[in-house]
């Protein structure tokens, strides 16, 4: 089982100049990430869209890696979307998945058949033509420069620990600093992007 | 009825709109107005065409899209419009994406008379429920409501609706 803010500062190390919606990895990566204005930690705007939205950006610049730190969750409620991405096939898109089999948000109840989703199978039944599944974070790090070295787009879905919480989401810790829009503009600015 | 008081709509009509408005993509599902405007709008090399697989992804497709600088248009069918309720309320008010939704109104007939099929029934209630605006097409003579709609999202930068209210009977020649 891989710890999610250990993966993410492996990943960082590789980051370059990639955009990163770091989905449910979000509260850890903004205190790792040190460009914030390529970053889009969007919280939650509607569960099911995260690799729609993600996938829209490496379609709206196919010259910059773009780089989703999705949820099982998230992506069982859009599941579609794969078929989406395979036809499309874009070549700077790297979809990460942090599989912890439960909706932690809620209090940590499992997805449906959680333990029995081979989700390399669907994404290379969709389409995708690289798709792997990692359980510890030695192999995930040793196999990170060929997965980000190649062109996508390419699925990676690793098992990592549940971070349930069981308070009231009115009593939760805000990670999130930046409105959707500050988000959205601050990498409008960065890439040069008329408003 | 006189054939020539039927209500007509072409297809170029609204590919000329979405070149005027620099629309670059168009994220889709098909419906059953769509037929012939699928044509040309593979044919049409300034636009890209997403096709989704439920309608409920095209909002954060384009919202996506949009927040990399591109046009986005949604294209899907009035039943896919209201299967997208919580996805146009978050990754399209709470982005503040302008973005057009181009809907095919299935079981709308001209007259206001009901058909069996209930999908026109609760169109206009859904727009309204979510405060969405929208403007009918139903010939070429309407076509500039779809300025109105590309002008009034930019503005608003909320989604404004286009309600195709016929199908296409083929190209214009």
């Amino acid at each position: 089982m891989i710890d999610t803010a250990e993966m993410l500062k492996v990943f960082n190390a590789h980051r370059g100049d990639a955009i990163v919606v770091p989905g449910r990895g979000g509260r850890h990566w903004v205190g790792i990430s040190g460009q914030p204005d390529l970053d889009l930690p969007m919280g939650d705007p509607a569960m099911g869209g995260h690799a729609a939205f993600a996938f829209g950006l490496a379609m709206a610049q196919p010259q910059r890696k773009v780089v989703l730190f999705d949820s099982e969750g998230d992506l069982q409620m859009g599941l579609g979307i794969l078929l989406t991405i395979a036809e499309q096939k874009p070549a700077n898109f790297y979809h990460f998945v942090l599989d912890n089999e439960c909706y932690a948000t809620t209090g940590g109840q499992p997805v449906p058949n959680a333990k029995n989703v081979d989700y390399v199978m669907l994404a290379k039944g969709a389409g995708y033509p690289r798709a792997f599944a990692f359980g510890e974070l030695d192999a995930l790090t040793a196999a990170l420069p060929d997965i980000l070295g190649k062109p996508g787009p390419v699925f990676v879905t690793m098992k990592v620990h549940a971070d349930v919480e069981n308070k009231p989401i009115t009593q939760r810790t805000k990670w999130r600093t930046r409105s959707w829009t500050q988000v959205i503009g601050d990498l409008q600015r960065r890439l040069g992007i008329a408003a | 009825m006189n054939d020539m008081l039927r209500a007509h709509l072409s297809p170029e009509i609204i590919i000329d709109h979405m070149k005027k408005h620099g629309v670059t993509h168009v994220v889709w599902l098909p419906d059953s107005e769509t037929n012939w405007l699928y044509l040309l709008m593979q044919a049409e090399p300034s636009l890209t065409l997403v096709a989704v697989p439920r309608e409920g992804l095209a909002p954060p497709v384009a919202a996506g899209l949009a927040a990399g600088g591109r046009v986005p248009v949604i294209l899907v069918q009035n039943t896919g419009l209201m299967e997208s309720g919580d996805s146009i309320r978050g990754w399209l008010f709470g982005l503040e994406i302008p973005v057009v939704y181009m809907v095919g109104m299935r079981g709308w007939t001209r007259h206001g008379v009901p058909t069996a099929d209930t999908a026109s029934v609760y169109t206009e209630p859904f727009l309204n429920a979510f405060r969405i605006n929208y403007y009918l097409v139903e010939s070429d003579a309407d076509a500039d409501r779809i300025t109105l709609a590309f002008n009034e999202a930019k503005k608003t930068k909320r989604p404004v609706a286009v309600l195709i209210g016929d199908e296409y009977h083929g190209f214009n020649k």
